[in-house]
């Protein structure tokens, strides 16, 4: 990495490998929440999972780096996620009341 | 008074809004009510009232009156249709003769006549150098059309008035007519040949709906067909003729006549003179019915008769002569343009009127006489002598509506059969109609001193006297056929014994005066218009042909002595009798059966061999062009439609329709609606941008 041309490194107690390695697997249970998951409710908390997961390593070059443009990402990162939750829970509870279901799996009627 | 040449187009052109509006309307009405009446009478199709009625209105309506062939219109509906139609002309005959008349007598008043007289309405289109006024132009020429176009269109309607009584299609007939009147005068009044072109389309596009009259018949509509798409081919050169005159002389209006007498033309290489020349005759061949574009007009007898009169014989049909006249001026630039309209004019005669010879409809002698006569108009003007064909216009127009008239009289009085072999005998039952139609049938033999006489032997004089001694010899023997088959058609119909069915004999009758008294006119003109043209060697100043001039061009001025003119005269007077007496002789004897109405003939006929059964059959010209036009257009047709566009261009379409089919068929399947496989594809593709990105 281009770690020389850096200033005002702050030194990292924990080691940026730690973050990165919390993150990645953070980030596949998500993922794997998403794919194996059938109820709408538990993909959703899985996609917020991803989602921390991805703030963490944002925030842990951030801090690596001593650059803040990294931690304003992950501001606009959790408002988003906020409006989205707000958005997609609103979704489902109209699924639900349509469908008496939130299992993705008997959703499926917009096919061939 | 001082009456606008606008009028007298603009007067039948109202007479046609009128009449066909009302004719519409009433139709409209007509049709609502019988379906009402006949709504009522069935009342068990109809659906909501049932059995009540059923009963009641079977008995009533049982055998109704509102069979395929229609009622007879209310008499005050006749009324109106005849009365506006007639009158609305009779008005166009009043303006034109007021305007025509002072003019001629002020022309012939003077030395070297008047100039035109041109009344600009408004101006049509400009568009760079060219500009079309909608003018009309009184001048020598289009006064003496005018006048006896109007004259002879007037007593037409008033004969229709009767002729047409039983016919349900009353007020479309009048309204079509009216419209054929407006577009004629139009054609006549013209001061450019833009202007004339509406008049000439619009006379064609009357004479189509009016041959197709009888529209629910096949062979109407079939002969409506094929007279406007013969014309299309002549009206294709008469475009590129105009397009030819704009860059010959960059204006449309008669003044280039003017020009073409000056000399004045942009560039003077002959071969354009010459093709513009030929592409303007094409037009006059396709409208007047000459070789080989005559076929139309035999057929064009499906139409009613008046119509036949009027259009297919009197008026519309001499407008390629006018034309070929009014552009006399850019023909005789091109001297070899104007031995192609003699030849073509000469041969037409001759091959219509032995056509004429053999045929036993009434009409159809008409009809081939009329394309024989137009040969003559076409071999005067060939011959330089535009005048003199002008003045055969004249006549013929007098004779020949005359003669159609009174074919139509005796259609009428013999219940619509057309067919002379099941006539005879008539002359007693319908004098008037005899009396009108023998002067007629005397006047167009040629016989002195009625109008024929005048006109056809100053033809046959000036081709003559241009040294064309074939052409003369042709114009002779015709004049001898053309005797022979008129006094055939006369002794057929109205000489001998009754050859139809007894029943048919009770029935003939003479018919009304509206029918008769136009007769009578056309008869007294077919005596008297001749004498306008007396020529010299006869004591008079040929007056006609000399009020013309101004007009027209004169290619070759010939003059023959007074004792050449004598032998002329009497060897044409000698042909046509020998033509008559062997008609005479032949037909309209005792022992004559519908099916040999002649001994003599019959003999001639099988001593003729070849030739007799060709001339019967009419040359087999239809048969000719069926085979080597038409059937190879239709094979053309049908491989373009069968070959290429049911193989090619739509198998392209029905391709690319079934590729879309067939992926669509299968990416359909991914489309699973379980939201969980898309998530996967989506991861997926990350993935596989990740890879990319990484790896790049």
């Amino acid at each position: 990495m281009e770690g020389a041309a850096m200033n005002a490194v702050v030194p990292m107690t924990v080691p940026l490998n730690a973050f990165l390695a919390v993150g990645t697997i953070l980030f596949v249970i998500g993922l794997a929440g998403v794919l194996l998951k059938r109820n709408a409710l538990s993909m959703f908390l899985s996609i917020e999972l991803m989602m921390n997961a991805v703030n963490l390593l944002f925030l842990a070059y951030a801090r690596m780096r001593g650059d803040a443009s990294g931690q304003m990402v992950v501001f606009f990162v959790i408002a988003v996620a906020a409006a989205e939750a707000a958005v997609g829970l609103a979704i489902f509870v109209a699924l639900f009341r349509a469908k008496r279901t939130i299992d993705v799996d008997q959703i499926a009627s917009l096919k061939w | 008074m001082n009456l606008p040449l606008w009028l007298i187009p603009a007067l039948p052109l109202a007479g046609f809004l009128l009449n066909g509006s009302v004719a519409l309307f009433a139709g409209w009405r007509r049709a609502r009510k019988s379906t009402a009446a006949w709504r009522e009478a069935h009342p068990e199709d109809h659906g909501h009232d049932g059995d009540a009625a059923a009963g009641h209105g079977h008995d009533d309506h049982g055998h109704d009156a509102h069979g395929p062939s229609g009622p007879f219109l209310p008499y005050g509906e006749r009324l109106f249709y005849g009365v506006v139609g007639v009158l609305s002309v009779g008005l166009a005959t009043v303006v034109a003769l007021a305007n025509a008349v002072p003019y001629a007598l002020a022309s012939t008043a003077s030395e070297g006549g008047i100039g035109p007289v041109v009344q600009s309405v408004w101006k049509w289109m400009a568009a760079g150098h060219v500009s079309v006024e909608m003018a009309f132009r009184l001048d020598p020429l289009s006064a003496m059309m005018v006048s006896f176009v109007t004259f002879v269109g007037l007593l037409i309607h008033v004969f229709s008035v009767g002729y047409m009584q039983d016919e349900e299609g009353y007020g479309r007939y009048f309204a079509y007519l009216n419209l054929f009147m407006f577009a004629m005068l139009t054609l006549i009044l013209a001061d450019s040949l833009v202007v004339l072109f509406i008049g000439w389309e619009g006379v064609g596009l009357c004479s189509y709906l009016l041959i197709g009259y009888y529209y629910d018949k096949d062979f109407a509509h079939a002969a409506g067909k094929k007279a406007f798409v013969t014309n299309r081919i002549g009206d294709f050169g008469m475009v590129l003729g105009i397009f030819g005159i704009l860059a010959l002389f960059g204006t449309t209006d008669f003044s280039f006549v003017d020009l073409a007498k000056a000399g004045a033309m942009n560039g003077t290489a002959s071969i354009t003179v010459y093709a513009v020349c030929l592409l303007l005759f094409l037009g006059a061949v396709g409208k007047s019915a000459q070789v080989p574009l005559y076929v139309w007009l035999p057929d064009a007898m499906a139409g009613p008769t008046p119509v036949s009169a009027l259009i297919h014989a009197a008026t519309m049909v001499t407008a390629g002569v006018y034309l070929v006249a009014r552009c006399s001026a850019v023909f005789v630039l091109a001297p070899d343009a104007l031995t192609l309209v003699a030849w073509v004019g000469a041969g037409t005669a001759v091959f219509a009127a032995t056509i004429g010879l053999a045929q036993n409809d009434i009409k159809k002698v008409l009809a081939y006489s009329t394309v024989s006569q137009l040969g003559y108009m076409f071999l005067a003007c060939g011959v330089g002598a535009f005048g003199v064909g002008m003045f055969h216009v004249f006549t013929h127009a007098f004779f020949k509506a005359c003669l159609f008239l009174g074919s139509g009289s005796v259609i009428m009085a013999m219940h619509h059969e057309q067919d002379m072999r099941a006539m005879g005998g008539l002359a007693p039952k319908v004098k008037r109609t005899y009396l009108t139609m023998m002067v007629a049938t005397v006047a167009i033999a040629g016989i002195p001193p009625l109008a024929g006489f005048f006109s056809k032997d100053q033809i046959l004089g000036a081709a003559f006297a241009g040294g064309h001694l074939v052409l003369f010899a042709i114009g002779l023997f015709t004049a001898g056929m053309t005797a022979f088959y008129m006094f055939r058609l006369a002794r057929m119909t109205f000489y001998g014994e009754f050859r139809g069915t007894e029943e048919a004999e009770k029935h003939v009758h003479e018919s009304p005066a509206t029918m008769t008294v136009p007769l009578i006119v056309l008869a007294a003109g077919s005596i008297l218009v001749g004498f306008l043209g007396v020529p010299e060697a006869l004591g008079g100043s040929n007056r006609f042909v000399s009020f013309l001039a101004p007009s027209l061009a004169t290619a070759h001025p010939h003059h023959l002595s007074h004792a050449t003119e004598y032998v002329l005269m009497a060897l044409s007077v000698a042909v046509a009798a020998a033509g008559i007496l062997l008609a005479w002789r032949w037909y309209g004897q005792k022992g004559a059966t519908p099916e040999v109405p002649s001994a003599a003939a019959q003999a001639f006929y099988e001593k003729s061999g070849a030739l007799g059964r060709l001339v019967a059959n009419k040359w087999y010209v239809d048969e000719g062009i069926e085979a080597a036009v038409l059937s190879p257009f239709r094979k053309i047709g049908t491989f373009l439609w069968r070959g290429f566009d049911s193989l090619v261009i739509d198998g392209i379409v029905n391709a690319s329709a079934f590729l879309v089919e067939l992926t669509g068929d299968l990416v359909r399947f991914f489309t699973t609606g379980n939201v969980r496989n898309y998530a996967l594809s989506f991861s997926l593709g990350v993935l596989v941008l990740a890879l990319y990105v990484f790896l790049r």
